[in-house]
């Protein structure tokens, strides 16, 4: 699968991280290798195979539904680059 | 001082429990070492006045008759592992400044335990490489030089800083992470032992998450019978962490009995590849003579999916990745680059912020994940695990233990491999199937290369069954007997 400059800067998009146009060259082709070579996959017949979701046998455990944790306000804004009142700040999102 | 950290582990705890010398007495030595190996880079930050007062806290427990299992044992944590006011990097731009508010569960266990924290030990990049060279703080080095060769060497990742400091006897011993290989290939690259125990045997509580269905903790420490001590400190229930499992933990120490008669080791042909170098091969035929001359019974059997495990991972991983480096967007925790939208805050803190490797890994996990190709590669991953688990699953109604090379070649020059990222990913061929189908593993030191480079031997067994593993490692590593020291060896004088 030969990934091109326009998807790079599709998924670039996606996952929020920006890249500019000669990166986005040199990373089309380092993503094309490795996709390339993930296609081996394909090789394998898994038509029946149930795709997995728990790599140890065990049922997810359920819990009562109660507060056991919080008024930690403090703790919780405590690394953020800039707050204010015990808020998070972000640039300016609705008009 | 400095023979107080020639002691492994084990040898430590007797010297502190007979009073050969004190919590304070090691640590000061341990702390001097630390400073001595700077130039390997081992650790990002170190936390000398912690460790002191630590250290006060253990003798005064150890004096009221509450020593822990690990009382007064200086460790090194890697940078993975959220330490409560201590710097926490993950060995990433985007992690600076960030002290958490909170310890995570492993690294309580140790603490209850009565061990001490020397500092945080250096990594990849949100534990993404197999070398070490990825980490923001700069390469590790590994204490070992080829023979005849001055040029610094890699000590594998992405657990590089633990082993190294391990090697080096900077640390008492260290813990690490293991997603695709990562404690087991830096163990076998810098000349230690490394266990990655079962998926679900350590909680993942506070550890910065990479591939969560992936990532487990475990110790890296010089001998079997000190990461048998370690896990069980390290190990046990965590109700913060739905996937820590709730059953009890042995004492693992007690498996060590020295005794492999009848026991049933497999030799998966699928590890054999073609282009495996000369050395590689032989030392694994050495292995499984000294398993044989030791009572074991060696079975051929066939992992039929092996060599698909690898390209697998590389679809789970950063598919996973993708998701949880989410959450480093400017506006939590750590760097912030400014934007004029919201939007273009979070595009430039994440350009500035991931290095190379960790933006590939995100965009090959979104591209996987994207509408249009989810099934096409991260259901078909999925499914090849499914039958990854299924050949193990089918090799252990056999046997009752693996044994395989750890890596395909020992530790290669820092710098060497960047630009060639399938060829660095090649490193964790024989970890990642292990960690694929959630296996305990352990990787010991089994002798040398012929460049003089420590190899190592892998034996990977039944879920929950890291008895077996570390009783036929412990049968291992007496028949190596590895003693070859590194160039670089702290304390030496």
């Amino acid at each position: 699968m030969a990934v091109d400059k326009e998807t790079v800067a599709r998924i670039a998009k996606l996952a929020r991280i920006e890249v500019d146009e000669a990166q986005q060259e040199a990373l089309a082709g380092e993503l094309s290798n490795i996709l390339g070579w993930v296609e081996q996959l394909s090789e394998l017949d898994t038509e029946d195979v149930r795709p997995m979701t728990s790599v140890v046998e065990m049922s997810l455990p359920l819990r009562e539904d109660e507060i056991t944790d919080g008024q930690r306000a403090e703790d919780i804004v405590a690394n953020a680059p800039e707050t204010s009142h015990g808020f998070f700040v972000v640039p300016k999102v609705v008009e | 001082m400095s023979e107080l950290i020639r002691l492994n582990l084990s040898d430590a705890l007797a010297g502190l429990e007979k009073g050969d010398f004190s919590a304070s007495e090691l640590t000061g030595a341990y702390l001097a070492a630390v400073e001595e190996v700077r130039p390997l880079k081992a650790f990002i930050t170190e936390t000398p006045e912690k460790a002191i007062d630590m250290a006060r806290a253990s003798e005064g427990r150890r004096k009221k008759g509450d020593a822990g299992l690990l009382e007064g044992v200086p460790l090194a944590i890697k940078d993975l592992f959220c330490t409560e006011g201590v710097l926490t990097t993950a060995g990433s731009h985007i992690l600076d400044g960030y002290q958490p508010v909170y310890e995570s569960t492993v690294t309580a266990n140790l603490w209850k335990a009565g061990a001490i924290m020397l500092g945080k030990a250096n990594l990849d990049e949100f534990a993404m490489g197999s070398s070490n060279m990825t980490s923001y703080h700069g390469a590790v080095e590994n204490p070992w030089r080829a023979r005849g060769d001055n040029r610094p060497m890699v000590p594998g990742g992405s657990s590089g800083g633990s082993a190294s400091a391990v090697a080096a006897h900077a640390a008492a011993a260290a813990i690490g992470t293991d997603t695709g290989g990562s404690i087991r290939q830096p163990a076998s690259f810098c000349g230690i032992v490394g266990m990655k125990p079962t998926y679900g045997r350590c909680s993942r509580w506070g550890i910065v998450a990479f591939a969560s269905s992936l990532d487990q903790a475990g110790p890296m420490t010089r001998t079997v019978r000190d990461a048998a001590i370690m896990l069980r400190a390290m190990a046990g229930h965590d109700p913060k962490d739905s996937t820590s499992v709730d059953r009890p933990v042995p004492d693992y120490a007690k498996a060590l009995t020295g005794e492999v008669k009848g026991l049933k080791v497999g030799v998966p042909k699928e590890y054999r590849m073609d282009d495996m170098p000369g050395e590689i091969d032989a030392l694994w035929q050495q292995g499984i003579d000294w398993l044989k001359a030791a009572g074991a019974e060696i079975v051929d059997v066939s992992l039929p999916t092996t060599k698909y495990a690898l390209p697998a991972y590389y679809i789970v991983a950063p598919a996973e990745a993708s998701s949880n480096l989410a959450r480093y967007d400017g506006v939590r925790y750590g760097l912030r680059e400014e934007g004029r939208s919201l939007d273009e805050m979070y595009e430039a803190t994440r350009a500035a912020g991931f290095g190379q490797e960790v933006k590939r890994r995100v965009l090959i996990g979104t591209y996987v994940l994207s509408a249009g190709y989810y099934d096409a590669y991260y259901n078909k991953a999925r499914k090849v695990r499914t039958r990854i688990a299924e050949d193990f699953a089918q090799a252990y109604e056999k046997v009752d233990v693996l044994l395989t090379p750890t890596a395909p070649n020992a530790a290669f020059p820092v710098g060497e491999m960047l630009d060639d990222p399938i060829r660095m990913y090649l490193n964790d061929v024989f970890t990642v199937p292990a960690s694929m189908a959630g296996l305990p593993a352990i990787s010991i030191p089994a002798g040398l290369s012929e460049e003089g480079l420590p190899l190592g031997l892998q034996l990977v067994g039944r879920p929950f069954d890291e008895e077996t593993v570390l009783r036929a490692a412990g049968v291992l590593e007496e028949a190596a007997g590895f003693d070859a020291e590194p160039t670089f060896l702290a304390g030496r004088g």
